[in-house]
C-alpha cells in the first residue's frame, strides 16, 4: 500500500476530544447505584440509599457529559463524521436493545410452547405424570403446578380496555413526535413544541394507565409476582416497557427544554432525532407486546 | 523520516506526565485509543495472574486424591471463579486492547470514533472487576455453580452473594455493549479515503464481526441473569417449573449467550493470526475474500448452535439431529480458515520469530482442540463426553493454544510497534517452548481421564486417576510460571529493548507500519491517501 499523509486542510481535520472526567464518574455513579440495589435486596438498611444517590449520580454525570457535547457542538467543534459516528451509536445502542427484549419474548415463546405444554403432558407424557398429573396447561395460566407455592391469578384483564387504550395512546404519541419532527425541519418553532408537548403527555398517561393496570392485577385479578410464570412474564415485559417509556419521556422532557431554548436548527438535532428513533422504537415493542402477550 | 522521528520524541516530553493531575488525565480521564489500550492489556494481564493463581490452587488440590488444601464449596467458588475471570476479564479485555491500539492505526483514523464513550467501557470494567471478586469474601461465600450459572444451583441454592455477581455481570455487559458499538462504529466510520471493505486488514474484519456478535449476545446474557435476579429476590417463576416456567430455559437463554460467546474470543485471534502468519511468511493472505466470507458465516452459523452444549438435558430428537448438525457445519468455514494460514505459508519465505511460533503453534494445537469439539459436536457420543474432563480438556485447547496464543503472538507482533523497542527473541523462545510443553503436559491428560470417567468439578476423584493428574498439575505449574518470563520480557522491552524501525518486521504490511515506532498520540491527525 503507497500512504502519503495529506495536507492539513480545515475540512479534514478529524475531532478528538480532550481528557473527560465524566466517563468515570458515569462508572462510579452506575456502582454505586447497583451496590445499592444488591444491599437492598439483602435488607440491609442502606441499600435504599446508595442506591437513589447512585441514580442521582448517574443523572448528574449524564447531564454534564451531555452538557459538555452540546457545548462542544455549539462551538461548531464537529464536523459530519463525528455526526455520523453519534448516529451509527445511537443505531447499535437501540440494537443491543432489541435483543434486551428478545430475551424477553423469547422466555415468553418458550413458555408457552415447550414450557407450559411440556408439563400438562401435551408434548410427551413422562414429565405430566411424574410431576404434576393433576396440572392442565393453557395460556394464560391460571392454575400453576404446584398452586401451593405460586397461586395462580383468578382471571386477567380485558385486553380491550387498557392495554388496547394503551397501545392506541402509544401509537398516537408516534404521530405526534412525527409532527414535532415536521415542525422542526419546517422551522415551525410552535409545532415543534406543541407536538413534543402532547407526546410527553401521551407517554405520561400512558404510564398513569399502565400504573392503574398494576394496581387491578394485584387488587382484582391476584395477577402477581408470585402468580407463576404467567405473571412472572407480564411483569417482566410490561416492567422493562414501562422503564423504557420513562425513560424515553425524560429524553423527550431534556428535548422539550432544549426546543424551547431553541437549541436546534433544521440541519443539527441529532439529539432530537436519537430520540424520535428511540421513541418509536419502545412503541414498536409495545406493539409486539400487545399482539404476543395480550392478544395471542 | 529522522525529522518525523524526532518530531515525535518532542511531542511525547510534552505529553509526558507531570504531577498527580496529568497522571489522571493521562490515565484515568484519558481519550486516548492507545493509552486505553495499554489499560485494557495491563488489566487483562492482571487478571490472567489472578485467574491463574486460582488454577493452580485447584491443580495443587487434584496433584493427589483427597481433600487437602480447599474446601470442596471454596474448591467450587474458585471453579467458577476462575472461568468468569478467564473469559470476561482475561481474554475479552486483551482482545479489546489489540482492538483499540489497532483498528484505529489499521484503518488510518486518529483515535476511535467515539472516545468518552471508549474510557467508560474500561472504567465500567474495572468496576465490576472489583464486584465480582469483592463475592468471595462474602457471608455464605462466592459463587459456586460454575460460570455457567445454571438454576436451580444459583437460584434456590445459590449463596446470598450472587446477587452481586448478576450485577457484575450487568456492568461487565455494559462495558462489552459500549465498547462493541464503539468499535462498531469506529470501523463503519473512521476508515480513512480508500480503505474500501474488502481492503480492511483481517484483523479488523474479525472485530467487526466480534462486536456484532457481542452486541447480539450481552443483552440476552443480560436478560437471563435479570430473570435470575427476579426468581431470587421477587418470587417469580421463569425458571421454576413449579410456577410453570422450566430451568431449561435458563440454559437456553444462557447458551445462546455462551456459545457465540467462545466465538467472541476466538474470532478476534483468527484476525491476529491472518496478521502474523502473512508478515513471516512474507506472502499476502491466501483467499482474503473467502476468510472474510468465512469469518461472517462462523458468526452466522455460532448463532444457531447453542443447544449443543445441552444435548444430555433431554431435548426432542429433532432438536438434537439439528443442532449436530448445523455444529458440524461451523468446521467447514473454520476449516477454510486453517487451510487458508497453512496455503499463506506454503512457499512463503518463513522465519520463525517468536509472533510466527506462537501462530504455528496455534494453527497445530487449536486445530486439535476443533477435532475434539467435532467428537462432542456428534450428539451420541456426547453423551459420554458431558461432564467429564473430556469437556475440559476441548474448552482449554480452545481457549489456551488457540486464544492465549494468538494474543500472544499479536502482543510480540505489535509490541514493537507500540514502544519503538524490540523485545528479547531469546526470551521469547523460551516462553513459547516452555508454553508450548506446558500447554500438552496440562491440558493433553485431560482427555484420556475425562474418557475414563473422571469428572469435572469435583474435588476429589477415585484413585486410579492419580498418575494423569499429577502430569497434568506439574504441567499447570510449568505454564503457570513460565508467563513470569513474559512478564519481564515486556517490562525489559519497555524500559531497555533496543530500538526499531517504523518498518519492525519487512514481511509486514498495511497502514500500521507507515507511522513510526512508537506511533504519535493521535495515530492520523489527517486521513492518509491510500492507493
Amino acid at each position: 500500500m503507497n500512504v502519503q499523509p495529506k495536507k492539513h486542510t480545515s475540512n479534514n481535520q478529524y475531532f478528538v476530544p480532550q481528557p473527560s472526567v465524566w466517563p468515570i464518574s458515569l462508572c462510579a455513579s452506575i456502582i454505586l447505584f447497583f451496590i445499592g440495589a444488591a444491599n437492598w435486596l439483602h435488607y440491609h438498611w442502606f441499600g435504599p440509599y446508595l442506591l437513589y444517590l447512585g441514580l442521582l449520580c448517574i443523572l448528574g454525570a449524564m447531564c454534564a457529559w451531555f452538557t459538555n457535547v452540546i457545548r462542544e457542538n455549539k462551538a461548531s467543534n464537529y464536523n459530519t463524521q463525528v455526526g455520523y459516528s453519534f448516529r451509527w451509536g445511537m443505531i447499535w445502542f437501540i440494537f443491543s436493545e432489541v435483543l434486551f427484549f428478545a430475551s424477553f419474548f423469547g422466555a415468553l415463546f418458550y413458555t408457552r410452547a415447550f414450557s407450559v405444554p411440556e408439563l400438562s403432558g401435551a408434548i410427551r407424557p413422562l414429565t405430566h405424570i411424574l410431576l404434576w398429573p393433576d396440572f392442565t396447561g393453557g395460556w394464560p395460566l391460571l392454575h400453576n403446578p404446584d398452586n401451593r407455592q405460586f397461586l395462580g391469578a383468578n382471571s386477567v384483564g380485558n385486553i380491550w380496555r387498557i392495554p388496547a387504550l394503551n397501545t392506541l395512546l402509544l401509537l398516537s404519541s408516534g404521530v405526534t413526535l412525527t409532527i414535532a419532527h415536521w415542525g422542526l425541519c419546517l422551522k415551525r418553532r410552535a409545532v415543534l413544541i406543541c407536538g413534543l408537548f402532547f407526546t410527553i403527555l401521551l407517554g405520561a398517561t400512558f404510564l398513569g394507565c399502565q400504573a392503574s393496570e398494576y394496581y387491578a392485577a394485584y387488587q382484582q385479578h391476584g395477577l402477581t409476582l408470585n402468580a407463576g410464570s404467567y405473571g412472572s412474564l407480564f411483569f417482566l415485559l410490561t416492567g422493562f416497557h414501562g422503564a423504557h417509556v420513562t425513560i424515553g419521556s425524560t429524553m423527550l422532557i431534556v428535548m422539550l427544554i432544549r426546543s424551547i431554548q431553541g437549541d436546534f436548527s433544521p440541519e443539527n438535532h441529532f439529539a432530537f432525532s436519537a430520540t424520535a428513533w428511540y421513541w418509536h422504537f419502545v412503541d414498536v415493542v409495545w406493539l409486539m407486546l400487545f399482539i404476543f402477550f395480550y392478544w395471542i | 523520516m529522522n525529522m518525523q522521528s524526532d518530531s515525535i520524541t518532542e511531542q511525547a516530553k510534552e505529553d509526558a506526565p507531570k504531577g498527580i493531575s496529568s497522571f489522571l488525565k493521562h490515565w484515568v480521564f484519558t481519550t486516548n485509543h492507545k493509552d486505553i489500550g495499554t489499560l485494557y492489556l495491563c488489566l487483562s494481564f492482571m487478571m490472567f495472574f489472578v485467574g491463574g493463581a486460582m488454577a493452580l490452587v485447584l491443580r495443587a488440590e487434584l496433584f493427589i486424591p483427597g481433600l487437602q488444601l480447599v474446601s470442596p464449596n471454596f474448591y467450587n467458588v474458585l471453579v467458577t471463579m476462575h472461568g468468569l475471570i478467564m473469559l470476561l476479564t482475561v481474554i475479552m479485555p486483551v482482545a479489546v486492547g489489540l482492538a483499540n491500539w489497532q483498528i484505529p492505526m489499521m484503518i488510518g483514523a486518529p483515535d476511535m470514533a467515539l472516545p468518552r464513550l471508549n474510557n467508560m467501557s474500561f472504567w465500567i470494567l474495572v468496576f465490576a472487576i472489583l464486584l465480582l471478586g469483592s463475592t468471595i469474601f462474602m457471608d455464605g461465600g462466592g459463587p459456586n455453580f460454575g460460570w455457567t450459572m445454571y438454576v436451580p444451583l444459583s437460584t434456590s441454592f445459590g449463596p446470598p452473594s450472587t446477587d452481586f455477581l448478576i450485577f457484575s455481570v450487568h456492568m461487565l455487559g455494559i462495558s462489552s455493549i459500549l465498547g462493541s458499538i464503539n468499535i462498531i462504529a469506529t470501523i463503519i466510520n473512521m476508515r480513512a479515503p480508500g480503505m474500501t471493505w474488502m481492503k480492511l486488514p483481517m484483523f479488523v474484519w474479525t472485530w467487526l464481526v466480534t462486536a456484532f456478535l457481542l452486541l447480539t449476545i450481552m443483552p440476552v446474557l443480560a436478560g437471563a441473569v435479570t430473570m435470575m435476579l427476579a426468581d431470587r429476590n421477587f418470587g417469580t417463576s421463569f425458571f421454576n417449573s413449579a410456577g410453570g416456567g422450566d430451568p431449561l430455559l435458563f440454559q437456553h437463554l444462557f447458551w445462546f449467550f455462551g456459545h457465540p460467546e467462545v466465538y467472541v474470543l476466538i474470532l478476534p485471534a483468527f484476525g491476529v493470526i491472518s496478521q502474523v502468519i502473512p508478515t513471516f511468511s512474507r506472502k499476502k493472505l491466501f483467499g482474503y475474500n473467502r476468510m472474510v466470507v468465512a469469518t461472517l458465516s462462523i458468526a452466522f452459523l455460532s448463532l444457531t448452535v447453542w443447544a449443543h452444549h445441552m444435548f444430555t438435558s433431554g431435548l426432542p430428537l429433532a432438536a438434537e439431529i439439528y443442532f449436530m448438525y448445523a455444529t458440524m457445519l461451523i468446521a467447514i468455514p473454520t476449516g477454510i480458515k486453517i487451510f487458508n494460514w497453512l496455503a499463506t505459508m506454503y512457499r512463503g519465505s518463513i522465519t520463525f520469530e517468536t509472533p510466527m511460533l506462537f501462530a504455528v503453534g496455534f494453527i497445530v494445537m487449536f486445530t486439535f482442540g476443533g477435532f475434539t469439539g467435532i467428537m462432542m459436536s456428534i450428539a451420541p457420543s456426547d453423551f459420554q463426553y458431558q461432564d467429564s474432563y473430556f469437556i475440559v480438556g476441548h474448552f482449554h485447547y480452545v481457549l489456551v493454544p488457540g486464544a492465549v496464543f494468538a494474543y500472544m503472538a499479536g502482543i510480540y507482533y505489535w509490541l514493537p510497534k507500540w514502544c519503538g523497542r524490540m523485545y528479547s527473541e531469546t526470551l521469547g523462545q523460551w516462553h513459547f517452548w516452555l508454553m508450548v510443553i506446558a500447554t500438552n503436559l496440562t491440558f493433553f491428560p485431560m482427555h484420556f481421564l475425562g474418557l475414563a470417567g473422571m469428572p469435572r468439578r469435583i474435588p476429589d476423584y477415585a484413585l486410579q486417576f492419580t498418575n494423569f493428574n499429577m502430569i497434568v498439575t506439574v504441567g499447570a505449574f510449568i505454564f503457570g510460571f513460565s508467563q513470569l518470563i513474559f512478564l519481564y520480557n515486556v517490562v525489559r522491552t519497555i524500559k531497555r529493548g533496543s530500538r526499531t524501525t517504523a518498518q519492525v518486521w519487512d514481511g509486514a504490511e498495511g497502514l500500521e507500519w507507515t507511522l513510526s515506532s512508537p506511533p504519535p498520540h493521535h495515530s492520523f491527525q489527517t486521513p492518509p491517501d491510500i492507493k
